[in-house]
């Protein structure tokens, strides 16, 4: 990936992210091996368990990436006053995660709805978790228009900041809408300190399905972060450039 | 504090009072859609009292949004942000100030509703405790995340469609706990209607903590 809008930063790749690259392709290919063909199809599911191996480690790599918009928001807010660049390494960071972890919300939401139709026989039930899920990306939705509105940069980052931390209370809320009510969503597959719903060859490629997403949304978010920090250095050299002209102007009438 | 809330509360409330939006405008938009709700569902009495207390709250969220974004458009218009700051007022009494006169507002339009769905919706009350509990947690809940999300869209261009996108998913399980507590209190449903009138009480509770914590950051600018 390759921009030329600035004199100063010029790539949004460096080696070791072209590595990453390689790397989140050549996991994903993998996973789709291990998902398509490797592993069986469920007794009681059919094939239809093979949406899973998407289903689930994208819900995981969301709640991670609004985790690390939480905090990165909170360092945002603490050092914004104190540091000389005003913390804008970790409002840069908020919103390349979030922007990322909604990508990810909506791909669980569409690969749930293919799911619920070859297995419920309907795209959409009122259940808990749907429900929570969607509350939960409409609300990253918000923060992401919050981000892109036309207002001071640093007024702007706060109130994102300030919302991203709002917005992280439905995270537990979506996990265990499951546990709290009576849904048709099934318990976790995958839980810390619970025994595994799911076992053998499914237990494996879930698990490395898992991986495989964490890689390709670390490259996400790492590409991500270097361009809105290219936009802003795009930005900065357009006001320097019009300061420059208008003082160039006012010399050239004087 | 208690001093600065008031102040803050009354003056937001004297405002309106002299403008005359919320009885004006708001109150008789919302009470509209009551009856829009009813050529919806095409005058059938039943239907309508079965989803009465949804119907209720959908009117509340709808008139509740318009008289958060004027509490704040009335302090952008007049640059009155830039005075907040340089007062001494804290940002806590200013977040609970404007939150205390919203829940005034909210309360009066809710009432206002509420003979509106007892009068065209022919519901029956039984149990008058559970209702009026449900009804004020829920004022809460809307005034503390109208301030909170009010602020967050104060002074941008875009607010009028900003704000009801940042508040309608927030709101949403204040609704969706309204509604249920609504339902049992008007006979519909035997179901928890105290847990859910609690339910929104935690959210407003939740609120009110973050509102305290971080009103002061929403309200520096640059």
């Amino acid at each position: 990936m390759t921009v030329v809008t600035t004199s100063r930063v010029k790539m949004t790749a460096t080696p070791i992210t072209r590595v990453l690259g390689v790397l989140a392709l050549a996991a994903t290919g993998l996973m789709a091996l291990l998902g398509l063909v490797v592993s069986p199809a469920d007794v009681v599911q059919g094939e239809a368990v093979r949406m899973l191996y998407l289903h689930v480690p994208s819900i995981w790599i969301a709640y991670g990436a609004f985790v690390l918009t939480s905090v990165s928001s909170v360092l945002f807010l603490r050092r914004s006053k104190r540091r000389a660049d005003r913390g804008r390494h970790y409002d840069r960071l908020a919103g390349s995660a979030a922007e990322v972890g909604v990508v990810f919300a909506g791909i669980t939401l569409i690969t749930g709805m293919l799911w619920g139709k070859v297995t419920w026989g309907t795209y959409w039930q009122w259940d808990a978790r749907l429900t929570t899920t969607i509350l939960l990306f409409v609300t990253y939705l918000g923060y992401l228009a919050l981000r892109r509105l036309p207002a001071d940069p640093m007024v702007r980052s706060r109130r994102a900041a300030v919302m991203a931390l709002i917005s992280f209370v439905n995270v537990p809320i979506v996990h265990y809408s499951v546990d709290w009510w009576r849904t048709l969503h099934q318990k976790a597959s995958l839980s810390v300190g619970r025994r595994p719903e799911i076992t053998g060859e499914m237990y494996w490629t879930l698990l490395y399905s898992t991986v495989a997403v964490t890689i390709v949304a670390a490259w996400l978010i790492i590409h991500r972060y270097r361009v809105i920090r290219l936009e802003e250095l795009r930005d900065e050299e357009a006001l320097e450039a019009l300061i420059s002209s208008r003082l160039t102007k006012d010399d050239g009438n004087n | 504090m208690l001093a600065e809330t008031l102040l803050v509360a009354r003056k937001d409330l004297r405002v309106e009072w002299r403008a005359k939006v919320a009885l004006g405008q708001v109150t008789p938009l919302a009470l509209l859609i009551l009856v829009v709700f009813a050529f919806a569902l095409d005058a059938n009495t039943s239907l309508l009292k079965l989803g009465a207390g949804g119907l209720y709250w959908v009117a509340v969220l709808y008139g509740g949004t318009l008289l958060i974004q004027r509490s704040f458009d009335v302090e952008t218009d007049d640059g009155n942000m830039d005075a907040f700051r340089m007062s001494a007022i804290s940002a806590p009494s200013l977040f609970l100030g404007k939150a205390l006169a919203l829940f005034v507002q909210i309360g009066l339009l809710e009432l206002v509703l509420g003979l509106g769905i007892a009068f065209f919706y022919e519901v029956r009350i039984v149990d008058w405790a559970l209702l009026l509990v449900a009804a004020t947690a829920g004022t809460v809940a809307f005034s503390v995340c109208g301030v909170l999300w009010g602020v967050m869209s104060a002074g941008l261009r875009v607010r009028a469609t900003l704000l009801p996108l940042l508040l309608v998913p927030v709101l949403t399980p204040v609704l969706l706990a309204g509604s249920r507590a609504f339902e049992t209190a008007l006979g519909v449903r035997a179901d928890a209607g105290w847990t859910w009138a609690s339910l929104m009480f935690v959210i407003a509770a939740v609120h009110t903590a973050i509102g305290l914590g971080a009103f002061g950051f929403l309200l520096e600018e640059g």
